[in-house]
């Protein structure tokens, strides 16, 4: 068998996989459904997060390291982390090799941004379409081992499944040509599943609506565990539109941009003329110290609460301001028009106002799944980095779980799809050495055969629903029950509404038989693996009983003690001993600082002992497993891996 | 405020079949964009007279005029579709296919030349490996500037379609990739490979087809200086070729080095 790796996807995290397993002398086909250039990953604003330190302030990986863990609220097994946030400047200084234009200081240097969940200048940004350059750079890199022979790309075709032989191995996929709607079988011994996220399963999104996390949902189906599936990244500034959310990015508030409402819930004043003395920055009001910049679950939470529950949105409704006019965020027009254009243009061109002149009326919209393919954290045992539960089955980039625990620091994401991408390029490139042997043929025609009767069945469908018009309900749904704030007998109601959305998918009328470029069957397809997997999705959310980072039940919520009833954990008994017995299990050793003489209010002592409990039952990761035949997933945990530090309770000031 | 969309589309079954009109009615909204509206038309695809009908197709990615996906004749004008605002459109709204590239299906396109374009032109920096070698060259904030606003470009074939110069039928590449070329050899790192890049836009698709109609920048959704590109690399061009021919009269072979700067 030749040296052949398949990557599904050509976003960053696909290109980069791209990338190094043609270095290491693969063949590689890419596939993608739509030209690479066009991938989700254009839409990321804001930029690439690097512990670069060319600020000088002391940053360095490990407070990356810590940030990005804490900012997770522990969930997400900690050596992988490790790597990324090490890697971090390396990885700049190659996008900066391959001629990503980043933003540059007066001296020539990468200049560097402010970004949630930290207090340091670590996101190097290109204007605010850092994705887009990103992406782009990539793509050039693989356009040159194109030429070269090394990458054939198969653009405008459709993942459809891994190939899997009777001993549990992959050996290659199948694909469907959506111009012509021929499928075929592509032969290889280790597949990356870089498919990005799945914003599609949400109706509305800040994702591109090619996000349907079919692929993802397909190779579940397969077998391939699905990990922390309920946490699902809610983005505070989004502009509510009938077609998406559109993003407003977090970089907007690192430049200074300010959330408020008016202080009275009846003022009708337009924005420019109330009085900053009768505005209600909350953000800045509650967090004095992280401000504006507060992780995104927590501004959800805050700016949802406002509209929701206070009833203190704009005008009554559902929106809040975000104000980076000049007086407020102390930038000039030039310099926010020099930093953040691209998301400025976004919002001209899709609401028509100025945000230079006016402030901007924001709602969260739902973002980025920090949930996805589980894949292994090391090479340990018969575990391999990137590598899915499924031998020679790998994942990379959003379309996996690893990095980002319960909640995903800005600009963390297009660093994870390029660490991740290129690690799993780089493991994929040696299995493929070690696992040269070629499967039967058999293996191969009876996917194929398998393919072409779902194909055939969903051309036969006659019913009465309309794909779309289900899919939007499915999207309410899952927005209203599964996002910001979820309680169990929503999910319960939920889980039984996507029982009755399986149901009655059965019952489309397909519409359109023809052969060539036929979206209407293609998106019936997509729309069961969309079902199957929000059913992933809300019974992890039903089944944990508590709150951490995007995974918000009041029931289950721990209560924070007062700020001035607040101590140190490392100067509770327990909590000293829950680190020691962490460190035993990991075979490790951790330096907590040393006891302080501070005494530990008996508010805050209850609290840890409480929050003690509740890591040592659900500091877990979710495990959802398909079970062919059945309604409802198979939900378990397993141990997060905790080698770098112990957990602490995330409380931001 | 008429209470109703009416979008009129210009439709095609496959690259063999005759084209077609169908004219559908939305109810009114206000905000929405084409894409919006044809997403309204396909939950429910039954035409102005109640004729039941397949849904149109069309490519649209990331409805936020950065993947290039969406392009399409809208009243007549190459554009994006994510960004026309109905509000602003006259009705009935008329959508077609680009006309300079092969129609795969109604609204959507082969632009796959485009692409061809970037690999004859080496649309890439030189890269020795993915393996740690250190941070890039220093590079000043204008020339940061000036490369990223031809690095926003997103194929999205507007300029193209609106160029006389470019059909079917031409190997005109077109102004994207002449864009394209300029940048890279802008690049630091780029520059280096910037006569290879000359080589191509030489011949026959290249720079000399132009025709200097300058309808490729007043159309390009991204603003990009093309025709500060294209008299750019005509400047190149005609140093680089003064330069082949004192070198090929000499017999010496080629320098490695460009005139990019
Ligand atoms: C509006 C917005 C702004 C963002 N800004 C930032 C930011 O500033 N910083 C940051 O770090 N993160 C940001 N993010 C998150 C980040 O953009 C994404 O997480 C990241 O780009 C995902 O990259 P990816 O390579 O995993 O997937 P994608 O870029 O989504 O690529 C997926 C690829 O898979 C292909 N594919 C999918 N399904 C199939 C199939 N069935 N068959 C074949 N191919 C398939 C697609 O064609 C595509 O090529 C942002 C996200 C959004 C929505
Ligand atoms: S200047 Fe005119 S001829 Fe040249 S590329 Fe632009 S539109 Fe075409
Ligand atoms: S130059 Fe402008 S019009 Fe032409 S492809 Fe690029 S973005 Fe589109
Ligand atoms: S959908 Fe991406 S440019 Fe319109």
């Amino acid at each position: 068998m030749p040296k052949r790796v398949i990557v599904v996807g050509g976003g960053l995290a696909g290109l980069s996989a791209t990338i190094r397993a043609a270095e290491r002398g693969m063949i590689v086909d890419l596939f993608s459904v739509v030209p690479v250039k066009r991938s989700h990953s254009v839409c990321a604003q804001g930029g690439i997060n690097s512990a670069k330190n060319l600020k000088g302030e002391g940053d360095d990986p490990s407070i990356h390291a810590t940030d990005t863990l804490f900012g997770g609220e522990y969930l997400a097994d900690q050596p992988p982390v490790k790597g990324m946030c090490y890697a971090g400047p390396s990885i700049i200084d190659l996008l900066d090799r391959m001629g990503v234009p980043f933003n540059r200081t007066p001296e020539g240097h990468l200049d560097f941004r402010r970004f949630g969940g930290t207090l340091h200048h670590r996101t190097a940004f290109a204007g605010a379409t850092t994705g887009q350059q990103l992406l782009y750079a990539l793509d050039e890199q693989v356009r040159r081992f194109e030429v070269q022979g090394m990458v054939e790309k198969y653009e405008s075709w459709e993942f459809l499944s891994l190939v899997i032989d009777g001993n549990g191995q992959t050996r290659g996929i199948t694909a469907m040509n959506l111009w012509q709607r021929e499928v075929r079988v592509f032969k290889a011994n280790a597949v990356i599943i870089c498919s990005g996220g799945p914003g599609l399963v949400f109706g509305r999104s800040t994702n591109s609506i090619i996000n349907t996390g079919a692929a993802c949902s397909r190779a579940y189906q397969q077998g391939v565990w699905y990990g922390n599936g309920e946490f699902i990244q809610v983005h505070p500034t989004s502009i509510p539109g009938a077609d998406k959310l559109r993003l407003i990015s977090e970089s907007v508030r690192g430049e200074g941009g300010r959330v408020w409402v008016p202080k009275d819930a009846a003022d009708r004043r337009a924005p420019v003329s109330i009085p900053e003395s009768e505005r209600d920055y909350f953000l800045e009001r509650k967090y004095p110290k992280y401000g504006n910049l507060v992780p995104r679950d927590v501004a959800t939470r805050e700016i949802f609460h406002i509209c929701t529950v206070e009833k203190r949105g704009i005008d009554g409704g559902n929106s809040v301001y975000l104000d980076i006019t000049p007086s407020q965020s102390k930038k000039s027009p030039e310099v926010l028009e020099e930093k953040l254009g691209g998301v400025l243009e976004i919002y001209r061109k899709f609401v028509g106002d100025d945000p230079v002149q006016t402030p901007m009326k924001i709602f969260p919209g739902m973002h980025y799944s920090m949930g996805g393919l589980w894949v292994g954290y090391g090479d340990r045992g018969d575990m391999i980095a990137q590598m899915t539960n499924v031998p020679g089955t790998f994942a990379a980039g959003e379309a996996e779980f690893q990095y980002h625990g319960a909640n995903r620091l800005g600009a963390n994401s297009l660093l994870s799809c390029i660490y991740g991408g290129m690690e799993a390029g780089e493991r994929a490139a040696k299995w493929v050495g070690s696992h040269s042997d070629e499967a039967p043929e058999a293996v191969y025609s009876t996917e194929k055969k398998r393919q072409d009767e779902i194909n055939d069945n969903i051309l036969k469908m006659s019913g009465t629903e309309n794909p779309y018009a289900l899919h939007r309900e499915l999207g309410d749904w899952m927005t209203s029950r599964c996002t910001v704030v979820r309680d169990n007998a929503g999910l319960d109601e939920l889980l039984n509404k996507l029982d009755e959305f399986e149901e009655r998918w059965k019952n489309i009328d397909v519409n359109d038989r023809s052969v060539s470029a036929n979206q209407a069957f293609g998106f019936t397809r997509a729309l069961l693996d969309m079902i199957i997997l929000a059913k992933a999705m809300a019974k992890g959310a039903r089944m944990r009983d508590e709150s951490r980072g995007a995974h918000y039940k009041p029931a289950f919520d721990l209560a924070k003690p007062a700020a001035e009833k607040l101590g140190n954990a490392h100067d509770h008994d327990g909590y000293r001993a829950y680190a020691a017995e962490i460190a035993a299990k990991w075979n490790t050793t951790f330096n907590l600082p040393a006891k302080s003489d501070k005494p530990i209010t008996p508010e805050f002592g209850a609290y840890m002992d409480r929050w003690i409990e509740i890591q040592k039952q659900w500091n877990r990761t979710t495990i959802a497993k398909y079970l062919p035949g059945q309604q409802q997933p198979e939900i378990s945990y397993r141990d997060v891996a905790m080698t770098v530090e112990p957990p602490q309770p995330r409380i931001y000031k | 405020m008429p209470d109703t969309i009416s979008l009129k589309i210009k439709r095609q079954d496959s690259p063999d079949k005759a084209p077609y009109w169908e004219t559908f009615e939305i109810p009114y909204q206000p905000n929405l964009n084409v894409i919006s509206a044809l997403m309204e038309v396909r939950i429910n695809p039954v035409t102005r007279d109640g004729k039941k009908t397949t849904a149109p197709v069309w490519d649209a990615a990331c409805l936020e005029e950065v993947c290039g996906s969406c392009s399409m004749l809208i009243n007549g004008k190459p554009r994006q579709a994510c960004t026309a605002l109905v509000d602003q459109l006259e009705q009935p709204i008329v959508i077609e296919p680009f006309s300079k590239f092969p129609v795969v299906r109604d609204l959507m396109v082969d632009r796959s030349r485009m692409f061809e374009a970037l690999r004859r032109v080496k649309a890439w920096n030189p890269l020795d490996g993915t393996y740690a070698l250190g941070r890039g060259a220093l590079v000043s904030s204008e020339t940061q500037q000036e490369l990223y606003h031809f690095a926003r470009c997103m194929t999205c074939g507007c300029c193209l379609e609106a160029c006389p110069q470019v059909n079917e039928h031409s190997p005109f590449m077109g102004a994207a990739v002449l864009g394209q070329a300029y940048m890279f050899n802008l690049q630091p790192a780029g520059s280096s490979m910037a006569h290879e890049r000359l080589d191509a836009l030489m011949g026959p698709g290249g720079h000399g087809d132009c025709g200097n109609a300058q309808n490729c920048v007043r159309v390009c959704p991204k603003e990009i200086p093309l025709t500060d590109a294209i008299a750019a690399i005509g400047r190149q061009l005609t140093w680089y070729s003064v330069k082949k021919f004192f070198l090929d009269r000499g017999g010496k072979k080629k320098e490695a080095s460009g005139p990019g700067g």
